[in-house]
């Protein structure tokens, strides 16, 4: 299934773009997305313990369930104010 | 003129409109009109240094329609602590120079206590959990900011934020 990557601030950096279409095998989660990520960009992993994430504009857990055609957030710490 | 309670854009940021939107008339099911007795207000500026960095702006981003929902969210947790009060919310995106908003925040109530705590928590939590980002641009370079993790369920980051707004 095919899922929308949004990125921002210092991860859109690293990865050079705010958004991307990934391919994700069947029953992953926003963790496996991740690790997918990290995988690709291993700058991202410096944000392991840090991260928080969102699907489709909600915050989610990383072992919620990813499904075909969400939007998949990455938060890196906030620093709003 | 009206503005919306909770709102994120890239137009400059003034305390007038929210103070007005707070302390106006309300829906059928809200407070009386009158029954308001105080309004705080807060206004978060560009400073001109940090960390011994002589800043020139900051360029802030966010994730807009989460970051209505953690405003929303937030709005919520302060009713549900303080009864009655009634909150406004705006952050600004974009570059924003030394001396400008990037957030202001107005909290109406019966009396002053309540909205002073109200909005001081409301501040504390936008640093907490809204998603939003800045990126400090100073003399020799720039640097993103980092600072909560964002989890709007993280029990000890409210009650921090509800210490300090009661302190």
């Amino acid at each position: 299934m095919r899922i929308t990557v949004r990125l921002f601030a210092r991860l859109r950096d690293i990865a050079g773009a705010a958004e991307l279409r990934r391919d994700v095998g069947p029953e992953s989660t926003i963790g496996t997305v991740w690790r997918q990520l990290v995988h690709e960009f291993p700058d991202f992993a410096s944000y392991e313990r840090s991260i928080s994430s969102a699907v489709n504009a909600d915050y989610a857990r990383m072992d919620q369930a990813v499904n075909d055609g969400d939007e998949v957030a990455f938060l890196p710490p906030v620093s709003g104010g | 003129m009206s503005v919306p309670l909770l709102a994120i854009g890239s137009a400059p940021l003034a305390l007038e409109p929210l103070i007005a939107a707070v302390s106006g008339p309300t829906e059928a099911a809200g407070p009386a009109p009158g029954s308001y007795g105080a309004v705080a207000a807060f206004l978060g500026l560009v400073r001109n240094h940090n960390l011994g960095r002589a800043v020139h702006y900051l360029e802030y981003e966010a994730y807009e329609p989460l970051a209505l929902r953690a405003f929303e969210h937030i709005a919520a947790e302060t009713a549900e602590r303080w009864p009655g009060v009634r909150l406004a919310l705006h952050h600004r995106v974009g570059r924003i120079v030394v001396g400008q908003a990037s957030v202001a925040i107005a909290a109406a109530s019966a009396h002053r206590a309540d909205a002073f705590s109200a909005c001081r928590y409301a501040i504390e939590r936008v640093k907490q959990i809204a998603p939003i980002w800045k990126r400090e641009f100073f003399e020799g370079g720039d640097v993103w900011i980092e600072g909560a993790t964002a989890d709007p369920g993280d029990q000890q980051a409210r009650a921090a934020a509800e210490r300090v707004a009661c302190a």
